[in-house]
């Protein structure tokens, strides 16, 4: 079996075993929604106070929604004992770390993005920023995946892993935060937002292409 | 096998490192002792008083080689980690962690020091300033290192992980760093007093360079000490240790 077939094979057996448990996909969006639902009952709904926060906490809340759903990369596969025989393969582990990231970001990822704009309108935001709210969840929540896999790969072994990974993990998402909402809030006010949006998709290829190694190293020693 | 192998196994040895780094800790601790006691003498007296900012701005022979100390300290464990990936050598675990409790104190004292010194020139404890916002950062990466250490059960994983975890953090600090820095000015333009102006006078230098030499050399001793338990701690069953201490 060719590297890309085995990539193939292992991308839609994690997709239709997402697609047994529709309620784990379900969960997150619920959460990403009710953080949202509560800004304006903890700030009030002063509607221009909303519209200057909107970007932030749009790209905040989906920030933790991602992080609420990085253990499902690697927990049932450790549990089932299927992350060894991954390991045992003869397929390069990165890329197979690389096909269990995408398919997690097919599940996780990708509703949060389509949710997203519908909160935004909640929020008050301007429909001119809507586009590049997309824009930049499409390239800044892969990030997110990417570099969560690291964490969730380091502490996979572990038994109370939640409050850890959130401590390895967050301060590394401070960057495509800060841009993806700058972005956001330059579209907003009608400035350009390429830069914004380039430094972006610098970072998802930067992840795409160290973050699965890291993983797969950090694997091997959770397994070992 | 070249010289530079050849030192690094030498001292990547526990017995080795033991002995040298024993020799080593009272010349250390005489040169900490004269490069304080003139970096602090030099600072807090000889120098003059700053035009602007009085007296407060000598809290930056704290500040200052603390913040230094953050950074460098991170650099110091990422070394050790590529090491201890690479060579396996024990030693350079051994480092990597007795070094990172030292370094989240010293990104910790140049938090607070950085907020007792805004308090006056600012006028408040916290800015969003990029630079207390990436010392910040770092003070977490710092924590969560930590963290990941004692919550591995296994010794040896634990220390390939946070050595992972190290080198995955020293290639983010910078684009934390950076993105900080641009994430500021684009929120508000900084208009808070800066010590740049005026290059630093010499006799305001001097006792500078000194105390980051003694903060250096502070890191090592520390360093060294806590190293030492900790090897003496993994080693209890080798002979050496036995003989060291007098055991059957």
């Amino acid at each position: 079996m060719s590297v890309w077939q085995a990539f193939i094979e292992l991308l839609k057996r994690d997709l239709r075993l997402a697609m047994r448990r529709r309620a784990e996909i379900a969960n997150p969006l619920l959460f990403f929604v009710m953080v949202i639902v509560l800004f304006p009952l903890g700030v009030g709904a002063e509607p221009n106070l909303l519209e200057r926060m909107s970007a932030g906490v749009v790209w905040v809340a989906a920030l933790l929604a991602a992080l609420l759903t990085l253990d499902s990369i690697f927990r049932s596969d450790f549990e089932d004992g299927t992350l060894e025989q991954l390991l045992l393969s003869a397929q390069p582990l990165s890329v197979m770390v690389l096909a269990k990231v995408v398919a997690h970001w097919l599940v996780t990822g990708l509703p949060l993005l389509l949710v997203a704009p519908l909160l935004a309108m909640l929020l008050g935001m301007k429909s001119a920023a809507m586009g590049t709210l997309m824009l930049s969840l499409l390239l800044g929540t892969p990030v997110l995946s990417l570099i969560g896999a690291i964490g969730v790969a380091l502490t996979v072994g572990l038994r109370r892993a939640g409050v850890i990974l959130s401590l390895l993990v967050l301060p590394l998402y401070v960057p495509v935060l800060i841009f993806g909402a700058a972005a956001v809030d330059a579209a907003a006010s009608g400035l350009p937002v390429a830069g914004q949006l380039y430094i972006l998709a610098a970072f998802l290829a930067m992840a795409l292409s160290l973050a699965p190694v890291a993983a797969a190293s950090a694997l091997r020693i959770s397994l070992s | 096998m070249n010289s530079f192998m050849k030192w690094i196994h030498k001292w990547g040895s526990p017995p080795w490192f033991y002995r040298v780094s024993g020799m080593m800790l009272p010349w250390l601790t005489g040169l900490f002792v004269i490069t304080l006691v003139y970096g602090l003498y030099a600072g807090l007296v000889l120098a003059p008083a700053d035009y602007q900012q009085g007296d407060s701005f000598r809290i930056i022979y704290v500040h200052v080689p603390a913040a230094w100390m953050g950074m460098f300290i991170y650099m110091v464990m990422a070394a050790a980690a590529v090491v201890h990936l690479v060579w396996r050598i024990k030693i350079a675990d051994v480092v990597l962690i007795s070094s990172a409790p030292i370094g989240a104190s010293f990104a910790f004292i140049a938090l607070v020091t950085g907020s007792l010194w805004g308090k006056p020139m600012w006028g408040t404890w916290w800015t969003w300033d990029a630079r207390l916002t990436s010392e910040l950062l770092l003070l977490f990466i710092y924590l969560g290192i930590i963290a990941l250490h004692s919550a591995v059960e296994d010794r040896q994983s634990a220390g390939r992980a946070t050595a992972v975890l190290t080198l995955v953090g020293v290639v983010n600090i910078p684009i934390i760093h950076y993105s900080v820095v641009w994430w500021n000015t684009l929120h508000q333009g900084t208009t808070v007093m800066r010590l740049d102006g005026p290059a630093i006078a010499p006799e305001m230098l001097w006792p500078l360079l000194s105390m980051a030499i003694a903060f250096k050399l502070y890191y090592v001793i520390v360093m060294m000490l806590r190293a030492r338990g900790e090897i003496l701690a993994r080693e209890t069953k080798s002979r050496w240790v036995r003989e060291l201490v007098g055991g059957e």
